[in-house]
């Protein structure tokens, strides 16, 4: 189990407790958390999930996988903080991750 | 104007197998889908992607599963209209008039939305202004090369289409290619071409940027690129290409006075029908208690919305419910033989 933070456009910290091997996508959408549209459900597919890492989590998240990088070109306003949510599993490590959900998705 | 029993929107698997459906207890139908090709999300995001909870289908991909279904239809004649996206709903009468985009007219009692999560359109540039110069000098897909012709084009994207276009106009237009990281994901020989004619001065290659600004009143005159560490580069363009790749929407739907909650649409569970009488919805797009997102979970719901059909579209008749294996009826609408 992890707490993780997310914060919406309208600057609302939304903090969560995510059960371990679910995704941040799972998180924010069982929890009703606006902004993550995840259209896709999660195939890495859509990048309507799109999430900015606050800077100081970056290097502790899990590396992107192949084709992650590729599906960002596609997400609204990426920069060098964008993950896809449906590929940040939650565990234990992850406690306190905070996450920016962009203005939109598309 | 086509007539038909029931339009089925989507032509996904869910719009495929509830075609099969209808046809089967004696329905004609038409189907209009937004893509090019039949298939849906199937074959526009996960083709290759292996499929494992079709009943009785333990393993299948995405194309896969649309070939079987399109096969599965074969017995059957159905117009495809593909390219058209429907805009516009209308009731007359006891009917529904829909019209699409292209200016394509259908008249029907029943119309079955099989939409997925929306129509695919293509992902369009985060910078607001650029809506105003949108299909004068800011385009998503090119319908005529030749106006780039000794203009100075500025494309945008990292994928095939980006690429392939940027070496194709760099014979006859000033080209300047700007993606956000330097990792190309369209294939490596295009990645190649585009970095020898970068090398020789026919392509200005801007990566880590992205657009931030778009200027000119009358007329696009330059647009502003920056880079993550803010930096900004202006660029003089008579064009501006973007390819980003398609995006998901809902779209007209969202005007025809259905009840819809998150992006999808409130359906009984019955007849699926929607609050408007004579549309339904199935697939991902409907929703109600319990629902799944699941393929298997669109056939079911295919099934009881195209028997609903029945009664609107053959007021005067009564369905009969018959099972394949044994009635003589369906088996010659499937083409095979009574034992």
């Amino acid at each position: 189990m992890a707490k993780i933070n997310y914060i919406t456009h309208d600057n609302l910290t939304h903090t969560i407790d995510v059960q371990n091997g679910l995704t941040v996508m799972e998180g924010a959408v069982q929890n009703d958390i606006p902004g993550i549209d995840a259209d896709c459900g999660g195939g890495m597919a859509c990048a309507t999930c799109h999430v900015y890492v606050n800077e100081e989590w970056l290097d502790k998240l899990p590396a992107k996988e192949d084709g992650e990088e590729d599906m960002l070109d596609m997400a609204y306003e990426p920069n060098k903080f964008s993950r896809l949510s449906c590929q940040v599993i939650v565990s234990d490590e992850l406690d306190g991750l905070t996450v920016n959900i962009p203005e939109k998705q598309v | 104007m086509n007539k038909t029993d029931a339009l089925i929107i989507g032509a996904g698997p869910t719009g495929l197998f509830t075609a099969h459906q209808l046809k089967l207890i004696g329905l004609d139908c038409e189907i209009v889908d937004n893509l090019d090709k039949i298939g849906g999300q199937c074959i526009e995001l996960y083709p290759d992607k292996p499929i494992y909870d079709i009943p009785a289908v333990p393993e299948c991909t995405g194309e896969e599963l649309t070939n079987n279904l399109i096969n599965q239809l074969k017995p059957f004649d159905i117009k495809f209209h593909l390219s058209e996206r429907v805009d516009e709903v209308k009731k007359e009468n006891e009917n529904w008039v829909v019209k699409t985009n292209n200016g394509k007219t259908f008249f029907t009692p029943n119309i079955i939305i099989a939409g997925g999560v929306g129509s695919f359109e293509p992902r369009k540039f985060p910078v607001k202004e650029c809506e105003k110069f949108e299909n004068q000098s800011v385009f998503y897909s090119i319908k005529d090369k030749k106006i780039f012709e000794g203009k100075t084009v500025t494309i945008f994207g990292g994928g095939d289409s980006a690429l392939d276009w940027a070496v194709e106009l760099s014979k006859s237009s000033k080209v300047n290619l700007i993606h956000r990281r330097d990792d190309f994901r369209a294939s490596q020989a295009t990645v190649d071409k585009v970095h020898e004619l970068a090398k020789e001065g026919k392509i200005n290659l801007y990566t880590k940027y992205q657009m931030s600004s778009i200027k000119g009143e009358e007329k696009l005159e330059s647009i502003d690129i920056k880079n993550d560490d803010k930096e900004i580069k202006t660029l003089n363009s008579d064009y501006v290409l973007g390819f980003f790749g398609l995006i998901m929407q809902l779209g007209p739907i969202a005007n025809w006075g259905l009840n819809i909650d998150k992006k999808t649409i409130e359906v009984d569970t019955e007849k699926f029908e929607t609050n408007q009488k004579g549309i339904y919805a199935v697939g991902d797009i409907c929703t109600y208690p319990g629902k799944l997102k699941l393929i298997l979970s669109g056939f079911h719901e295919g099934a009881l919305a195209a028997r609903a059909c029945f009664k609107l579209a053959r007021p005067d008749e009564k369905y009969r419910f018959e099972f394949t294996t044994s009635s003589k009826t369906l088996k010659d609408r499937l083409g095979v033989k009574s034992d």
